[in-house]
Formats: structure tokens, C-alpha cells, sequence
């Protein structure tokens, strides 16, 4: 069957983009008018949450600290995701270009890159383009600056609050919320923090204008977002594609021809098994996605595939909150004590009750989404769970 | 004023201020809600999550503890989605829990034990994970224990550690399943800058952090015929023994306490409020003679301002921290030491006993003391000049030991030599007390007069306030002290170790004119010392103030230099204050430290 739906775009990484152009006449407009703009598109946060962009920008310009930053989050953690490693390789000036407006909408003065710390290689390259960026808004006269903060390859880190305290030289642990980071963020100081390519649709949204992006997608999920694409695929890589594809669409596209279940989202996102493959649709309203698309074929074991999920978080939790420090440790040793025996099938339902409980008991974000693949995986292949 | 916020607890309104948490606001409906990782005196971390709620619309249980309540909230405490959390968590927490509580020293007092207990929890839901954890016991310390098997990670000792004494001797460190609570490098704590002053031990709700115990030892003297056991009692225990023997916090016990130690078959019960005295005398004299050589003599090498000595733990605290003001410490010994020194050489000639044959016991609300009798300086009687140091909480574990009904006691009194002394040495054990009894004398020996405040009461210096200053004009002084008429006497008064770097930072800045600082390393001074009965918070802390200034009000004598064995002591065997005994005895210096 043709494959009707799956539209490739490219709004992003096209070179061809006059960038002074595009932040001089949005420098030119008032900040309603940007936010009414951006929130006009349908953007959605691009780093997991999938949080309005535009009430986000338009919560901080709201208060009145005089000290207030924004910080593009490229930490990038996610098993799996490595979209934002291409963006800033190909178009970091779009992302600074992002920055830029958003300071101007908060009125912020200053802007962090939070690099991750596997991403060290890029920085000579993102430097020089910074460099020039600071040349451009020089020449506009724009009072901005960007620094690049090198994160220290903590997973947990990604996470808004914690990469805030890393920041700030502490431990990245995840603070509570309320407050949120648009009243107390860096230095306890309002925050707009963005995904690296939320910030980039953000540039293109006003070089484009606000219908080009909206055109594209579903009424929950707008325009397009850039995929992961690894595992079991003839083509793994980076796609922009338009939202609101089913998981059957793309897997025609990218499968191997024996997929069984697709991870969507990473290790904290959910497991689609071949059987809901027609009926799942790929975004806010279906399943969300940072951009990790994992393929399973039949040769995978979906044990090993969980067990795996699992040791990352219990290695990757911060440690600090009891239901996901002590639960994701019950829950590998649950299923390693299920699938050698020395516990009966049942105890995955005990199991599953914890996962529940981690999901809404978590300090944070890693805890509460276990249960994501946990479920997912444990529900629908519970076969390979037990023998 | 605070907003008013209008809000439903388990269908019960009630309006609080803007900025109260759920928890907060239960309380005021006497809605109780289990917490570990919460304290009144420390940050809210929010972690260890027994405290969630149900909140109406929400997706997921919010900490009690650390959510702001909002106008029209709905929140249910007790339903079966909060009880499962609830349960599992506790659950989650026993599994990694090295949970032997028959021999724990914490059984009997331990908030995990408790909620264990208040859920009923039975078979373990959980695999056991104790044996995949490679657990280690620190016990190099002769201040502190600390056992990882028994913490539940709640980072109360953390933030104890930073907030409240900014020494950060104890962290976080790796993360995940091996996330622990560590020092600098993983060195055993006795190694690092921690002070030994206990407030982590005072916070920690579980066994994981304990103060070396040495009831066993104290005991085995006791029973030893052969050995004349004296006994100290600190200031600051009278007024809290009383809380871990059933009693309100609050109760001024110390006739009691004392029937209690004789009781327990210690050869004499003696009192460190004497020894308090003395140290006024010995320090007090030690600031006007600095004073006399800056303003009199000119000379450039005397150190001041002067600081206080008496609390160990501000003096490993300033070792490692602030090792270039060592100079300025007093010279005087804890009295705790003073004590000891002089249990084994005045009183032994006294009660002619050979000196080998003693053994000094001590009665402290402090960890550190432990730590501090154990020092090389403290051995000027030629013996260990403090054998061995027991908390509060120790003494009051002797006292049920011993079968005695604590509340049922007649008060009898101190025996003597060294058992007598001054409503001035009482006050030591609250923040602002050395002060104020180093003010009573000093003034009246400059001067000839009583100090010019009603009741002797020096209000200034006393209160909770963190950094306290006061200053007294000295008038109409005697001749000899001629060169101090008109002199206005600035001092400063800092509790808790957070507040002594604030003084400490203004020294260096050259921003503090102060002639002499108190420094007491622990929140409200040794009533809230970390050997002190758990818990601990400022609402106790107040009632165990209160209740040792009712004590100083009620003393015939109030101004050390009156303590008639004080006079007597001069007399007979120092000769002066300040002078060639006293210092070989009572006197010592310090030593720099590494600084991490
Ligand atoms: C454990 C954890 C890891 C995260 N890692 C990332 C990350 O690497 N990059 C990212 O953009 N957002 C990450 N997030 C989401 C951020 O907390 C935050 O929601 C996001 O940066 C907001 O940007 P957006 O509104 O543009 O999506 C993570 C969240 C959690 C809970
Ligand atoms: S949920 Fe996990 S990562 Fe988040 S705060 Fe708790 S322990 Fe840390
Ligand atoms: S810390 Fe508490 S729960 Fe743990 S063994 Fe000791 S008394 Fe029992
Ligand atoms: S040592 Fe005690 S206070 Fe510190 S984290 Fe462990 S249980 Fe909590
Ligand atoms: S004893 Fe005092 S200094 Fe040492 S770790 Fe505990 S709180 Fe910190
Ligand atoms: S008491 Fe609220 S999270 Fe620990």
C-alpha cells in the first residue's frame, strides 16, 4: 500500500534563511504580538512534556523580576534521542535565533546552552557560531548574550529543575514544584527552559509565519517534529516528518518487514505492539514522543528490552525520592526473580500496583514515567515476561 | 497580612495564609499525616514521599509537605489511593532497610519504626535488597556513628549539616540504587570537617546516625570497687533530661537528676555549673587583661576580639575554618575540661585520693564533648582528664536501666568541693548565657557595681535572634582600671554554626568593632545541643530556655565570683585567675586543620 500520509518536511534544516532578516522585523514587533503568533501555530514543547510554547513565554514575561533567563536545554538523555545533536550540528543559529526572541518576549538579558557532556565535540563548531551570532546582534543592536554550560552526562539532569541545580553548581536533583521555572527557575529567578528544537520551530514559526506550521499536523499535535529513528530499520537516522502519523504508517516506512512493537518516546515512553500498530497515533493525542522511535523485530526479547529500561533508570534515577530510588530497583529484580522462577507470575501484578504507585508518588518526571514501558511492555508481553 | 486561602481538607474547611503547605494546614484540623523526610527547623526537601495526599483533579499524589495549599483546593488524606502509596513506600523503604530493630539503638525512638508500626506492616511486600548493598559502619568517630544499613536517605542530616551549621561535612553522593549519604571522599567522618556537634544525630529519624555510646563503660566503672567515680553534670541537661523520662519539655529536674546519679552509684555527683563559675572567672580576666595591653599597653600583638571557648564544636569548627583567628580564641577550656583537670588534682588532694584511682564521668548535651575529651590537649592532670562523656539521652537510658521511677524522686543536692554554684553558670546552657555571666562579673569587677540592668537580667544578649549584639558603657570605673572609664563594651552573640561564619565573615571583612563573641556551635546554644533528648525544634528549644533562666532567677547566688568554693578555690589552690596554675591546668591552644 502507497503510503499516503507519512509527509517528509523540511522546515528546519533548510540552509537557506536569511537569520538577520528574520530577528530584525521580529525585533520590530511588540511581544503580544509574538505570543499571540507563536500560540496561534499550536506549538508544543518538543523535549517531552509538550507544554504550549507561548503560554510558557508568556507566563514569564509576566512577572516582574528584573532578573529573568532563558536556558535551551540540549541534554539530551533520552535512550535513543539524538535529534537535538543534529540540530545544533546543522543549525545552531536558528536555535541561539530562538533564544533571542524569547529573551526579548521575557525580557531577559542573558541565555544558557546546556550542552550534554557527550556532546563536548560540538562545541568548538557551536562556539564559532556563537561568536558570529553575538556579531549579528551586535550590528541590531541587541542587548543578548549566550553561554554554553557543559552538563556532566547525568541523565536526570535533562530534567528542567534538576539541570537548573547543575547550573547552579549543586547536585542535579529535581526540586518540588510548584514553584514552576517560569516564576523560579535559574538562580531561583523566572525561566523560560526549552528543548533545543522547540526553539528552533520557534525561529521558523516567524520566519515562516504562524499558518505554514499549523498547516501541517493534527489539532493536538501541530507541524512537524524530527524524529530518532534506531533499532530494527533498514534506515535508522533523523526525519522530519508531519505529525499525526499512525505507528503502522511509519512503520511501512521504516520497519524491517518483521516488526513487532515500536518503542515511542524512549525509555520513558510507551511500548506499541504490532496488534495496536493501526489505531496508535504518534503524538499528544496518541502517544507522545521526544523524537526516540525504537523498531523491535521478532528476533528481540522483550524482557531483555524491559530489563534493559530498567537497569537504565535504577542507574539513572537521582536517587533521591523513595518510590523511584527503591522501585526501580524492585521492579528489575521483580521481573529477573519472575523470569527465573523463584516468584510466581502474580507478583508482576504486585509489581504493576508499584509502578502505579511510582507513577504518581515520583518527585519527578524519571519516576513517574517507569510505569510508561513498564506497563506497556509488561501487559502485552507478558509471555516473555514469565517463560 | 498574609492572603487568606480558603481550602477543604477530607471535607473539613479551613483558611489559612497564602504560602502554608497542605501539611501546615492539616495540622491546624489536628489531621495527622506521616512524615520522614520533613523537620520544623530545616528546608522542605520533599523526597521521601510518605506524606502524599490525594488533591481533586490532580494526576498524581502531591507531597503534603512541600505543595502550597491554593484557593479551592480539595485534598483527601486518607482514601485507598493515598493508603497503597503510602503502604508501598514504607514497604519500599523496610526493603531497603537493614531492619534488625531488637538491636538497634535507636528501637524504641525511631520514626521508621513508627510508621511501620502505624501501618501495620507485616510480611515484607518487597525482595529484601540488604544483601545486594555493600553497607558500611563508620565507628572511627568518638563522637558519632553512623550505620548506612539503617538510612532512608531523607537528607535531613544533609541539610542539617549545610543549613543549619554550613559545614556540609556530610553529602549526597552517586546517584540511583547506590545513592548514599557520604563525606568528602568517603572518609570516615572523625577525618573530615565535621564538628561532632551532633545536630544530624539530633534530626536523623533512624539508627543511621547515633552518638557513640559509652553507658556500657560507665557502668563497668560504677561496678569497679577499686575506682572513685566522680560525675558532671552540663547546665543544659537539667532543664531536657526530664523529656526523654516522660516528662514535658521544659521541667527543671536537676534535684531529681541528682538522687538519680547518686542512685545509680556514682561515688559523687558533682556539678560542671562549677566549673561554669570558673570559667568565668578565668575567661573574664582574660579579656579585661587583653583589653588592658591593646588600650593600655599599645601592644599590636594582642588578639582581639576575643571568642568564647566553650563549645567544642565551634572550635574544630574554626580549626578548620577560620584557622588565622585561632589567636583569638580565649585560651580557657570547656568547662567540661576545666573540671576534669582539676577532678584529678583539687579534688583528689582534697579528698585525698590517688588520682590513678578517678574516674571522670561526665553529663553532657553534646556529641562533641565526646569528642573534645578525647583531645591530646585535655590531659594536663597527667591522666585523662575526662574518661568518659555521656549524653542526655545516655543518662536517661542508664536511669531506666537502673529501674528508677524518674518522676517519683526527692531532689537532693550536689555534693561538695565542686558542687556549688551560680544562677551566672546555669545560664550557659542557652545562647547568650556566657555573655551575660561574663558581663556580670566583669562589670562589677571594673567598676564596683552590680551591672546596670533590672533583676541582673541582661535581656540584649538573651533570645533566639541568630546574631545578637549588645554593647555596655563601662562608668565610674575603679582606679585600677581607670583606663576603661567611658569604654563602651561591644560584643556579639551567634548560635549554630551558620550564624558564627556570619560573625566570623564580618571579623575578616574588618566590618565587626566587637571586644568579645560568643559562639555556641548549636541552635539555641547547649539546650540544644546534639546530645539533647530527640526531637528537637524551636518551640522546645524556647520551653528548655525558659526553663534555665526560671532556674538562674531562683538561685541565691548569681554572679560567678560569689560561688563560695569559687572564692575557695582561689584561695586554697589557684592563688589568682589567669595565673601560673590556672594555666597549666585550665588553659590550652588549638591547632589548624585541613580545610575539607
Ligand atoms: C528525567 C527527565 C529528563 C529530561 N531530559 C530532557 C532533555 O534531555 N532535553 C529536554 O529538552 N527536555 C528534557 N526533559 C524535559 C524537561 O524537563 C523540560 O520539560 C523541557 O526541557 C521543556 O522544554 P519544552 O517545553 O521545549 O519541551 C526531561 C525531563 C525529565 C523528567
Ligand atoms: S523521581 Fe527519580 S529522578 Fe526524580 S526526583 Fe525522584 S529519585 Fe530523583
Ligand atoms: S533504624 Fe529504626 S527501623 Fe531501623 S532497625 Fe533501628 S529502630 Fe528499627
Ligand atoms: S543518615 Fe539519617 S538523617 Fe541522614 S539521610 Fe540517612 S536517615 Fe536521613
Ligand atoms: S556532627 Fe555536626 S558538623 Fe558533623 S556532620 Fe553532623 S551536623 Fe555536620
Ligand atoms: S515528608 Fe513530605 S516528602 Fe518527605
Amino acid at each position: 500500500m502507497a503510503n499516503n500520509f507519512l509527509r517528509r518536511v523540511d522546515l528546519i534544516f533548510d540552509q537557506d534563511c536569511n537569520f538577520k532578516d528574520v530577528l530584525k522585523s521580529t525585533y520590530q514587533r511588540s511581544n503580544d504580538d509574538i505570543i499571540n503568533e507563536l500560540l496561534e501555530s499550536g506549538l508544543k514543547g518538543r523535549g517531552g512534556a509538550g507544554f504550549p510554547t507561548a503560554l510558557k513565554w508568556k507566563f514569564t514575561s509576566e512577572q516582574a523580576d528584573v532578573e529573568k533567563y532563558i536556558v535551551c536545554n540540549a541534554d539530551e538523555g533520552e535512550p535513543g534521542t539524538f535529534k537535538d545533536r543534529e540540530i545544533l550540528f546543522k543549525v545552531p543559529l536558528k536555535v541561539f535565533g530562538g533564544m533571542a526572541i524569547c529573551a526579548k518576549v521575557i525580557n531577559a538579558k542573558e541565555g544558557f546552552l546546556y550542552l550534554r557532556g557527550e556532546y563536548r565535540f560540538l562545541l568548538p563548531e557551536l562556539e564559532k557560531q556563537l561568536a558570529q551570532f553575538q556579531s549579528i546582534l551586535d550590528e541590531l543592536k541587541i542587548d543578548f548574550h549566550i553561554k554554553i554550560i557543559m552538563g556532566s552526562g547525568a541523565y536526570i539532569c535533562g530534567e528542567e529543575s534538576a539541570l537548573f541545580e547543575s547550573m547552579e553548581g549543586g547536585r542535579g536533583e529535581p526540586r518540588n514544584k510548584p514553584p514552576y521555572p517560569t516564576v523560579s527557575g535559574f538562580r531561583k529567578k523566572p525561566t523560560v527552559i526549552n528543548n533545543v528544537e522547540t526553539l528552533v520551530y520557534s525561529f521558523m514559526i516567524f520566519r515562516y509565519g504562524a499558518h505554514k506550521f499549523k498547516e501541517l499536523g493534527t489539532a493536538d499535535s501541530r507541524g512537524s517534529k524530527v524524529f530518532s529513528v534506531s533499532g530494527d530499520t533498514p534506515k535508522p537516522g533523523i526525519y522530519e516528518l508531519e505529525l499525526g502519523m499512525t505507528v503502522e504508517q511509519f512503520v511501512e516506512e521504516f520497519g524491517d518487514g518483521d516488526t513487532k512493537a515500536v518503542q515511542v518516546g524512549g525509555a520513558s515512553g510507551f511500548c506499541v505492539p504490532r496488534k495496536r500498530f493501526k489505531d496508535t497515533i504518534i503524538g499528544f493525542e496518541g502517544v507522545p514522543t521526544g523524537g526516540s522511535m525504537m523498531l523491535f523485530n521478532s528476533s528481540r526479547s522483550m524482557y531483555n528490552v524491559l530489563h534493559n529500561y530498567l537497569e537504565f533508570f535504577e542507574e539513572e534515577s537521582c536517587g533521591q525520592c523513595t518510590p523511584c530510588r527503591v522501585g526501580c530497583q524492585q521492579l528489575k529484580l521483580g521481573i529477573e526473580a519472575v523470569k527465573r522462577g523463584e516468584r510466581h507470575a502474580t507478583y508482576l501484578e504486585q509489581l504493576q500496583k508499584l509502578a502505579q504507585t511510582m507513577k504518581i508518588t515520583a518527585k519527578c518526571g524519571l519516576g513517574q514515567s517507569v510505569a510508561n514501558s513498564f506497563f506497556s511492555i509488561v501487559e502485552n508481553f507478558k509471555e516473555e515476561m514469565i517463560y | 497580612m498574609a492572603k487568606k486561602i480558603n481550602l477543604i481538607i477530607d471535607g473539613i474547611p479551613v483558611t489559612v495564609d497564602e504560602g502554608t503547605t497542605i501539611l501546615q494546614a492539616a495540622k491546624q484540623l489536628n489531621i495527622h499525616i506521616p512524615t520522614l523526610c520533613y523537620h520544623d527547623d530545616l528546608c522542605v526537601a520533599g523526597n521521601c514521599r510518605v506524606c502524599v495526599v490525594e488533591m481533586k483533579g490532580a494526576r498524581t499524589l502531591p507531597a503534603s509537605c512541600a505543595m502550597p495549599v491554593a484557593e479551592g483546593m480539595e485534598i483527601m488524606t486518607n482514601t485507598i489511593k493515598v493508603r497503597t502509596a503510602r503502604k508501598h513506600i514504607i514497604d519500599l523503604l523496610l526493603s531497603e532497610h537493614n531492619a534488625q530493630c531488637t538491636t538497634c539503638y535507636k528501637n524504641g525512638n525511631c520514626e521508621l519504626q513508627n510508621l511501620a508500626a502505624e501501618y501495620k506492616i507485616s510480611e515484607p511486600m518487597f525482595i529484601d535488597l540488604v544483601p545486594f548493598k555493600n553497607y558500611q559502619i563508620d565507628a572511627y568517630s568518638p563522637s558519632i556513628i553512623k550505620d548506612d544499613s539503617k538510612c532512608i536517605r531523607c537528607q535531613r542530616c544533609v541539610r542539617t549539616c549545610e543549613e543549619l551549621q554550613h559545614v556540609s561535612a556530610l553529602g549526597v553522593a552517586y546517584k540511583g540504587d547506590k545513592m548514599k549519604i557520604s563525606t568528602f571522599f568517603e572518609n570516615p567522618m572523625f577525618e573530615v570537617v565535621c564538628t561532632n556537634c551532633g545536630q544530624c544525630v539530633n534530626r536523623c529519624p533512624t539508627g543511621a546516625l547515633v552518638e557513640r555510646n559509652y553507658v556500657e563503660e560507665v557502668w563497668d566503672a560504677i561496678y569497679d570497687k577499686g575506682k572513685h567515680v566522680v560525675v558532671q553534670t552540663a547546665p543544659a541537661v537539667r532543664v531536657a533530661l526530664g523529656e526523654d523520662l516522660g516528662m514535658e519539655p521544659g521541667e527543671i529536674v536537676t534535684g531529681k537528676m541528682v538522687t538519680a546519679l547518686r542512685r545509680l552509684g556514682f561515688d559523687s555527683v558533682l556539678d560542671t555549673d562549677f566549673s561554669a563559675d570558673l570559667t568565668i572567672m578565668e575567661e573574664g580576666f582574660e579579656l579585661l587583661g587583653r583589653l588592658k595591653k591593646a588600650l593600655v599597653d599599645k601592644d599590636p600583638s594582642v588578639h582581639l576580639p576575643m571568642t568564647t571557648s566553650c563549645s567544642p564544636g565551634w572550635i574544630k569548627f574554626i580549626e578548620h575554618t577560620y584557622p588565622e583567628y585561632l589567636d583569638n580564641v580565649s585560651t580557657c577550656k570547656s568547662p567540661q575540661q576545666m573540671f576534669g583537670a582539676l577532678a584529678k588534682t583539687y579534688y583528689a588532694q582534697k579528698k585525698n585520693l590517688d588520682p590513678a584511682n578517678i574516674i571522670s564521668v561526665s553529663v553532657m548535651p553534646c556529641t562533641a564533648k565526646k569528642f573534645e575529651a578525647n583531645r591530646p590537649e585535655m590531659r594536663s592532670s597527667g591522666y585523662k582528664d575526662v574518661d568518659y562523656v555521656l549524653t542526655t539521652r545516655e543518662l536517661a537510658v542508664m536511669i531506666k536501666q537502673a529501674g528508677i521511677d524518674f518522676g517519683e524522686l526527692p531532689e537532693t543536692h550536689y555534693d561538695s568541693i565542686m558542687g556549688e554554684s551560680t544562677g551566672a553558670a546555669v545560664i550557659f546552657g542557652a545562647t547568650g548565657g556566657v555573655m551575660e555571666a561574663a558581663l556580670r562579673t566583669a562589670y562589677e569587677v571594673v567598676t564596683g557595681r552590680e551591672v546596670p540592668f533590672d533583676g541582673l537580667n541582661i535581656t540584649p544578649v538573651r533570645g533566639m535572634e541568630g546574631v545578637r549584639e549588645a554593647s555596655i558603657k563601662i562608668e565610674k570605673t575603679k582606679p585600677e582600671w581607670k583606663f576603661l572609664d567611658g569604654a563602651v563594651l561591644k560584643t556579639v552573640v551567634a548560635h549554630g554554626l551558620t550564624n558564627a561564619k556570619k560573625v566570623m565573615d564580618a571579623v575578616r571583612a574588618g566590618k565587626g568593632d566587637w571586644h568579645f563573641i560568643e559562639i555556641m556551635a548549636c541552635p539555641g546554644g547547649c539546650l540544644g545541643g546534639g546530645g539533647q533528648p530527640i526531637p528537637t525544634n524551636a518551640e522546645i528549644r524556647q520551653k528548655r530556655a525558659d526553663a534555665i533562666y526560671r532556674e538562674d532567677a531562683g538561685m541565691k547566688i548569681r554572679k560567678s565570683h560569689e560561688n563560695p568554693e569559687i572564692v575557695a578555690i582561689y584561695k586554697e589552690f589557684l592563688h589568682e585567675p589567669n595565673g601560673h596554675k590556672s594555666h597549666e591546668l585550665l588553659h590550652t591552644h588549638y591547632r589548624e586543620r585541613e580545610r575539607y
